[in-house]
């Protein structure tokens, strides 16, 4: 049978069907975050059932599990409380990821949990994400955990910021309760230095807003959660991007010696003069090659082995990038870090730091500041500890080549991991993490 | 220098240079996976990658061999043998061995039976048997990298699961005691005995498995697709007779067309009804299925709602 023929079959068989063939869909990567009870599980239960992303047997499992529990109808936060000492307790504990196709996307959800002491979980969930969905309950409005959700999600360099505001039903889908709300969240948002945001009035107990429009809120013309989950832009257009490809490996076999690794941004040809860091030496790519043969061009995300003209010393921890546009070469720097460990960073402390593909010794020379979380103002600090956010003086073992994490996620961030028993300790933002707004003062 | 003011200096504007560079989810997906399988190499003294012959992990060895390419995978394969086996995948596991010059390691379930470090379970079932002759394999070749097919989608225990997953000497994972995973910076240190599990199709769903199979025209055992069959119902499922232990007397043989969804122990890996004989109806019926793949096609999930979670906790996958 022909893929179109397949197409059509799938199409009569199951017009909402779960899942499409096309082939060529992109790839959201989108992260959630609320408080506790403002219902994140349960909107995200709903985004996954009324996507039709929840197939027969897991709902059955859940409705069992539901009335096991008392509960008069399905509990949609059964869908997604994975873990049985979760269950137990009724809390989420950990980041879960979520999977879910539509036929303009596939979407991949971090789903993290909202109490005080996993704002950790919060920084893991919007590393990867280019989009952030915070959820307030309409009752509340935006709390203390909404204006962390967003500094977090501001920090960590999120593009797109969606406000759903839930439980409208608990206020008679009132507008103006909406209104004010969006109005706090706006400005909020907007002194972060966030100008792409949307705020959405849902009710994910119902079903409003979250995949199909409200009937409740006439006076909404916004899209749905889902509609704008779908038309957000993905990715930034690589040929916006300085080139960075950071080695992770040398490729070696018989009359053959290639550089193997994922673009982290950016745009490489065949014929490019390129200069390898942090060492600056300059070369030719003569050939970039994949296993389905040689390319002429390749960008961010691709995974990729280069060949280059001339026999130099290049291994993993290079970075291999054009001329005129080198990253700083450094051996000490200012950089955020959000501390992932109990065990709090001091000066004097010294670390392993992974930054790239490159792992050096490195030392905390001192603790600039601590960050307000909700307005990340600078606040004095001696020693960061867990889930505290703060800005150190780094200084590292060798030649390290950074960017500014505002400029570039992966070659402006890295990882401190203890020399010892090999925790990671915390996350790394190099620079100040956020971008200065006109007149405004960093420390 | 990067400075924001560089760009504008360096940078052409959208569209000035090419047309626009879009990597569709398959190929996002195959780079990540590759750019995981790496950063294994780069890091480990003694990687291996769990090979059992399903498709998880077919797609798997399909993206070492072009990370490396054009030279070979760096590691060996290693398969648990629970004895309970489809010859058809044995002679396919047999077959991509020889193919690709890899070498095979095998834990073998029916040795640790015969020599009593094991015992049957009353079922038959011999899916909860594997963890020991895994850990053991594991511990005995010094392997520190265990890379396996597991998906976050299968399953709500797996969807907690880290891409590096750190073991303790007991092969033990610890839901809360996980390393928080940032960007694409992976964290592997470990202590000597320690090892840790690597999912590169973390973040790939059953459909995007048959899609990428598709797109590259990789070969999987021939169970996978549509073909005659003896068959008995058991708890809803069809499973293949065989000196495993089926049918029971109250369990007659049909004849049917079937295929499998997934490929693990015949005593507990059921086979579903299907006319599918090519991946691209396989895809067109996953595609409106309503039932996972784990709820259709494996008895050993079904035992207790958290029979996951357990299991992992264990050191099993």
């Amino acid at each position: 049978m022909e893929t179109s023929e397949v197409n059509a079959t799938l199409t009569a068989l199951a017009p909402a069907g779960p899942l499409r063939l096309d082939r060529d869909i992109d790839m959201l990567r989108f992260a959630t975050a609320g408080s506790v009870d403002d219902g994140k599980s349960t909107l995200v239960g709903r985004l996954l059932h009324d996507s039709k992303s929840v197939l027969t047997d897991t709902l059955e499992a859940v409705e069992r599990a539901s009335r096991d529990r008392g509960a008069d109808g399905v509990e949609l936060a059964l869908l997604t409380d994975g873990l049985r000492a979760e269950r137990e307790q009724g809390i989420t504990i950990d980041v879960a990821y979520r999977y879910f196709t539509t036929t303009r996307r596939k979407f991949v959800l971090a789903d993290t949990p909202g109490h005080v002491q996993y704002t950790r979980n919060m920084v893991t969930g919007a590393s990867t994400a280019e989009l952030v969905v915070i959820l307030v309950d309409a009752r509340k409005g935006v709390v203390e955990q909404t204006r962390r959700h967003l500094a977090v999600a501001a920090l960590l360099g999120v593009r797109h910021l969606v406000l759903a505001v839930n439980k409208m039903d608990l206020v008679d889908f009132d507008e103006s309760t909406f209104t004010v709300i969006a109005a706090e969240f706006a400005s909020a948002a907007e002194a972060l230095g966030v100008t792409d945001h949307v705020v959405i009035p849902v009710s994910a107990q119902l079903g409003d807003n979250v995949v199909d429009a409200s009937t409740s809120m006439l006076w909404y013309h916004g899209p749905t959660l889902l509609d704008h989950l779908e038309a957000v832009p993905v990715g930034i257009d690589a040929w916006m991007q300085l080139a960075r490809l950071p080695i992770q490996l040398v490729v070696r076999a018989a009359d053959y010696r290639g550089y193997a690794g994922q673009l982290a941004s950016g745009v490489i040809e065949r014929g490019d003069v390129v200069v390898v860091m942090p060492a600056g030496v300059t070369t030719t790519i003569v050939g970039i090659d994949t296993f389905d043969g040689e390319v002429a061009l390749a960008h961010a995300p691709q995974s990729v082995t280069v060949r280059l003209a001339d026999d130099i010393d290049v291994g993993r921890g290079d970075l291999i990038v054009h001329p005129r546009q080198e990253p700083r070469v450094v051996r000490e720097f200012d950089a955020t870090v959000c501390q992932l460990s109990d065990r709090p960073l001091r000066a004097g402390d010294r670390v392993t730091i992974k930054h790239t593909t490159r792992v050096l010794k490195a030392i905390v020379d001192s603790v600039n500041y601590r960050l307000d979380i909700e307005t990340l103002a600078p606040e004095s600090a001696d020693l960061l500890g867990l889930n505290e956010i703060g800005n150190v003086h780094l200084r590292v073992s060798g030649p390290l080549a950074i960017d500014d994490y505002v400029d570039d996620r992966l070659t402006g961030s890295f990882l401190l991991i203890d020399e010892h028993d090999g925790q990671t300790l915390a996350a790394g933002l190099v620079g100040h993490a956020i971008r200065t707004k006109p007149g405004g003062e960093r420390p | 220098m990067t400075a924001a003011g560089g760009y504008a200096d360096t940078v052409p504007s959208p569209g000035e240079l090419g047309p626009a560079l879009h990597l569709p989810h398959l190929e996002v997906l195959e780079s990540e996976g590759i750019h995981i399988i790496r950063e294994v190499v780069a890091e480990f003294e003694r990687p291996v990658l769990l090979f059992s012959g399903g498709k998880d992990s077919v797609v798997m060895l399909h993206l070492a061999r072009k990370a490396f390419w054009p030279a070979p995978v760096p590691f060996p394969l290693m398969h648990v043998d629970t004895g309970h086996n489809f010859p058809e995948v044995m002679a396919y596991r047999d077959d991509v061995v020889e193919r690709f010059g890899l070498r095979l390691v095998v834990a073998s379930v029916q040795e640790y039976i015969d020599n009593g470090k094991l015992r049957e379970r009353s079922d038959g079932t011999r899916n909860p048997l594997q963890t020991v002759p895994l850990l053991d394999g594991i511990v005995s070749n010094k392997f520190d990298a265990v890379f396996g097919g597991g998906r976050r989608d299968e399953e709500k225990a797996r969807a907690k699961e880290r891409i590096f997953s750190l073991r303790d000497e007991f092969g033990q994972w610890d839901p809360r005691r996980q390393r928080p995973e940032l960007w694409n910076l992976y964290n592997g240190r470990h202590r000597p005995g320690e090892h840790v599990r690597v999912f590169p199709l973390s973040n790939w769903t059953e459909l995007d498995v048959w899609q990428y199979i598709e797109r590259e025209s990789i070969d999987l055992p021939s169970i996978y697709l549509s073909h005659d069959r003896d068959v008995f119902k058991r708890d809803g499922m069809w499973l293949t007779a065989g000196e495993w232990g089926g049918p029971r007397e109250s369990e007659p043989i049909e004849r049917r067309v079937v295929r499998y969804r997934t490929v693990g122990d015949m005593s507990c890996t059921g086979a579903v009804e299907s006319t599918a004989a090519d991946i691209a109806e396989v895809i067109a019926e996953i595609a409106v299925s309503t039932i996972t793949e784990r709820g259709a096609t494996r008895a050993d999930d079904k035992l207790s709602e958290a029979a996951m979670e357990d299991r992992k906790r264990e050191g099993y996958f």
